[in-house]
């Protein structure tokens, strides 16, 4: 209840509202907030102090998840900006884009029917290029050249490459690594 | 009340008093139950001098219950109503049971979790484990010299809501306060992370008797924070008994053992297993009921062999977990082994091989766990000596709920950092609906069918609306003992529904009190008794820490009114507490709880501030 939650995520850690963050001051101050704050203090301690303090840890968790993962902060860093990613409303792609990832899919299922490990491993690997030029590609439009509208096409396509990396996984999973 | 975190040293107003706090390591073969003695963690024997207390559970035709070695020596010439492994059976139904093979027992099928059939009447997992955690209790009790604030109970990582529910009610029948459910790898950690002044990343590989659990975990300065976990809530140890058993009985053609020849064999099979951790061939002699002997023999290299698949399975939950967490096996600092079935060198090298490192094992993988929840407890229940020891746990499964065609949707993921709280909304699909359904699971897969279900509930009262109008928000809420509520809401309207997510089985917390003061140990005037000094150390930790509080923070923070008000509030309770109304007391410490409340939340706002700020002012000094 006395939780501020006007404060973003990140002045709730004390930190500057950017795209690029320090992440070993993000990790510090996160474990700080806990550890004045985790539920494990106050077993003991009257209901309200145990509520107040799982609503606490529990902003604390949420805030530092959305900050560590760069996909979810720049999603963040544009919605406090007033700018929706529209991730489930807009679905309008480049045409090539689509096509590579349709590609890419095929051949992670085809793949996975052949058990083709060496195969799904270089799937992977090209994904992680893929990703590594569009957070750089993000950066540059969050942090540099502060063209918001473009981001959000940049993070829509994220979320294609992520859900790309996680089908790799699956189909490695599947075959045994 | 624990404000005494903030408040400064030597400002309490009362001197410092060690409370009696245990961890306790509710094991599938053994359990234990430790302690901090002296800045110290050790686990107590029994009155032999004996630190583990078989897991087994005997039932008598009077009635009575033996728990523990003697229950054990029964289990061949009384299998029916003589109980072990109780843990694989927690929150489980009877179509998971029956993958365990022909047991003695006669199940009863009832909702949500099975029953057993004793000659003592019937017994739920949850009453099997009940008795031996109140062995333990007492035990501790009798070590100790008093009564304990509280006890930190163990549970595998991978465990789902409903086997952590049933755990926790256990401990509650058994008259022991749940300080928190303790994941086992992270207790683990604990023990060897404190003990080595360890920092990194460090996997926690620990197969126990029925139960494999892999857990990823980052130290820095007493923070372990877990990374990523998994495993298999139906391998362990008794695996490899049974594996053996399965291959003598093939080979000595015993198939139509009975139940006490069963028992029998496997306790023949754990023999050998336990000589070939040392040995590479072993040798006993099994006598059956009637009076057959056989020779058995076995090398560490067949052994190996059969039960290469066994292994196996266990690394497959360990590259889950580093995909999860996004590891590789180089970035691995350090390998934990724990639980008493990593003594067998076959895993031990299949682990090592795996990681390309050496595993720790100088801590008794019998005892860490224990230890480690000891360490745990004497922290939450506030002594002195681990102040930075700090968890930040996850939640091991995916928790979701059924949307149309059967199809679970995924609401919070596994390996989130708990507590956590998740709303998503929903919304109808008929006009004029009133009414939904709502069906939590938990599970990674994509079918309901496929995932365990935890609870299912309805919100009623839904006003007509046209269908997609109505804007349902249902809010997921994870505790930091990884138990789940759920609440749902019609945001339009403003009907409200919650639940605690209760197993099937559905125990309240008024049965669960009935059941503590009906159990044997408890005659109703010492469970009265109990409960009233409860009450009365409560009353009193509360009245201590509201005036230490007063006096640190209640000029800056309290207004004329507000203080004036919780003056009050003490001076209400303070009475109570002399007299022998337990009912009183409860009232008048709810009502300085509530009284407080604001000034808690103040204090609360203002150590975050402090703690932020005095970061800033340290990394300023070191630059």
């Amino acid at each position: 209840m006395t939780i501020d939650f006007r404060k973003n995520h990140f002045e709730l850690f004390q930190l500057p509202v950017s795209f690029l963050i320090d992440s070993a001051a993000l990790d510090n101050a996160y474990r700080d907030v806990q550890r004045e704050v985790h539920p494990d203090k106050f077993t003991l301690a009257s209901d309200a102090e145990k509520r107040f303090a799982a609503q606490w840890a529990t902003r604390a968790n949420e805030a530092y998840q959305t900050l560590k993962s760069p996909l979810n902060r720049g999603r963040y860093f544009l919605q406090i900006h007033g700018i929706d990613t529209e991730e489930e409303s807009n679905t309008a792609m480049p045409l090539d884009f689509l096509l590579r990832q349709m590609e890419w899919r095929e051949a992670v299922v085809a793949a996975r029917a052949a058990k083709d490990e060496t195969k799904l491993l270089a799937l992977g690997s090209q994904e992680q290029t893929d990703e590594k030029q569009l957070f750089a590609l993000l950066e540059e439009e969050l942090n540099q050249t502060a063209t918001f509208a473009a981001a959000r096409l940049t993070v829509r396509k994220l979320r294609f490459v992520e859900k790309l990396g996680e089908e790799i996984d699956d189909a490695l999973e599947a075959v045994g690594l | 009340m624990a404000l005494m975190q903030i408040a400064e040293p030597g400002e309490s107003t009362a001197p410092h008093q060690h409370r009696l706090a245990v961890g306790i390591d509710l094991g599938t073969t053994n359990s234990l139950v430790a302690t901090v003695k002296s800045g110290t963690a050790e686990v107590l024997t029994d009155h032999d001098g004996n630190p583990l207390l078989p897991s087994v559970v005997r039932y008598l035709a009077n009635g009575g219950v033996v728990v523990g070695t003697q229950a054990k020596f029964a289990q061949a010439t009384d299998p029916e109503n003589t109980i072990i492994s109780v843990k694989r059976f927690m929150g489980r139904g009877i179509a998971d049971v029956a993958k365990y093979g022909v047991l003695p027992y006669k199940f009863i099928d009832t909702p949500g979790m099975v029953k057993i059939e004793t000659i003592a009447g019937i017994k739920s997992p949850v009453d099997v484990s009940a008795d031996i955690l109140r062995v333990l209790r007492i035990q501790a009790e009798s070590a100790l010299a008093g009564e304990l604030v509280g006890a930190v109970i163990t549970v595998p990582a991978y465990f789902d809501d409903a086997q952590r529910q049933a755990t926790k009610d256990a401990a509650s029948i058994a008259g022991l306060n749940v300080l928190r459910l303790l994941n086992e790898p992270t207790a683990a950690a604990i023990a060897y992370g404190l003990d080595n002044e360890s920092k990194g990343t460090f996997a926690v590989f620990d197969l126990g008797g029925g139960t494999f659990d892999i857990s990823l975990l980052k130290l820095t300065k007493g923070v372990f924070e877990v990374l990523a976990t998994n495993g298999d809530s139906s391998l362990g140890g008794d695996d490899f008994d049974q594996a053996i058993g399965a291959h003598w009985r093939r080979q000595l053609n015993l198939a139509a053992a009975d139940h006490g020849d069963t028992r029998r064999l496997l306790m023949k099979a754990r023999e050998i297993k336990e000589i070939l951790t040392t040995q590479t061939h072993a040798e006993s002699t099994l006598k059956l009921s009637y009076g057959q002997e056989f020779k058995l023999r076995l090398s560490q290299e067949e052994f190996s062999t059969m039960t290469a698949a066994l292994v196996h399975r266990t690394l497959q939950p360990v590259k889950k977990a580093l995909r999860d967490a996004k590891l590789s096996v180089a970035e691995i600092d350090g390998i934990v082994m724990v639980g008493g079935a990593t003594r067998m060198p076959h895993v031990q090298r299949a682990v090592s091989e795996f990681f390309g490192k050496s595993t720790l094992n100088n801590l008794d993988p019998d005892r860490v766990v224990a230890l480690g929840a000891a360490i745990q407890a004497n922290a939450l229940a506030g002594n002195r000596g681990n102040e930075d020891l700090l968890l930040l746990d996850v939640i091991p499964l995916s928790l979701g709920l059924e949307t149309m065609g059967g199809l679970a949707e995924k609401v919070i993921l596994r390996n989130s950092t708990i507590p956590i709280a998740r709303a998503q909304e929903f919304t109808t699909y008929k006009d004029g609906q009133t009414a939904m359904a709502i069906h939590v699971v938990q599970g990674e897969r994509e079918l309901v069918k496929d995932c365990r279900s935890l609870a299912k509930f309805e919100l009623r009262g839904i006003p007509p609306m046209v269908a997609g109008a109505a804007r349902i928000q249902v809010t997921f809420q994870v505790d930091a003992d990884g138990l789940l509520s759920v609440a749902a809401r019609e945001t339009v309207s403003g009907v409200a529904t919650k639940i605690e997510v209760k197993p099937s089985y559905g125990l309240s917390d008024n049965e669960i009190a009935d059941m503590l003061k009906a159990s044997v140990s408890y005659a109703k005037d010492d469970a009265d008794a109990r409960v009233l000094n409860e009450e009365r150390v409560d009353a009193v930790r509360l009245i201590d820490a509201v005036n230490a509080a007063l006096n640190v923070d209640g000029d800056a923070l309290l207004n004329d009114a507000e203080r004036v008000s919780i003056v009050a509030a003490i001076a209400a309770l303070q009475p109570t507490i002399e007299g022998a109304d337990a009912g009183a007391i409860k009232a008048k410490i709810a009502a300085l709880s509530s009284a407080t409340e604001n000034f808690a939340a103040r204090r609360m706002d203002r150590s975050v501030a402090d703690a932020l700020k005095g970061r800033k002012l340290e990394e300023l000094k070191s630059l």
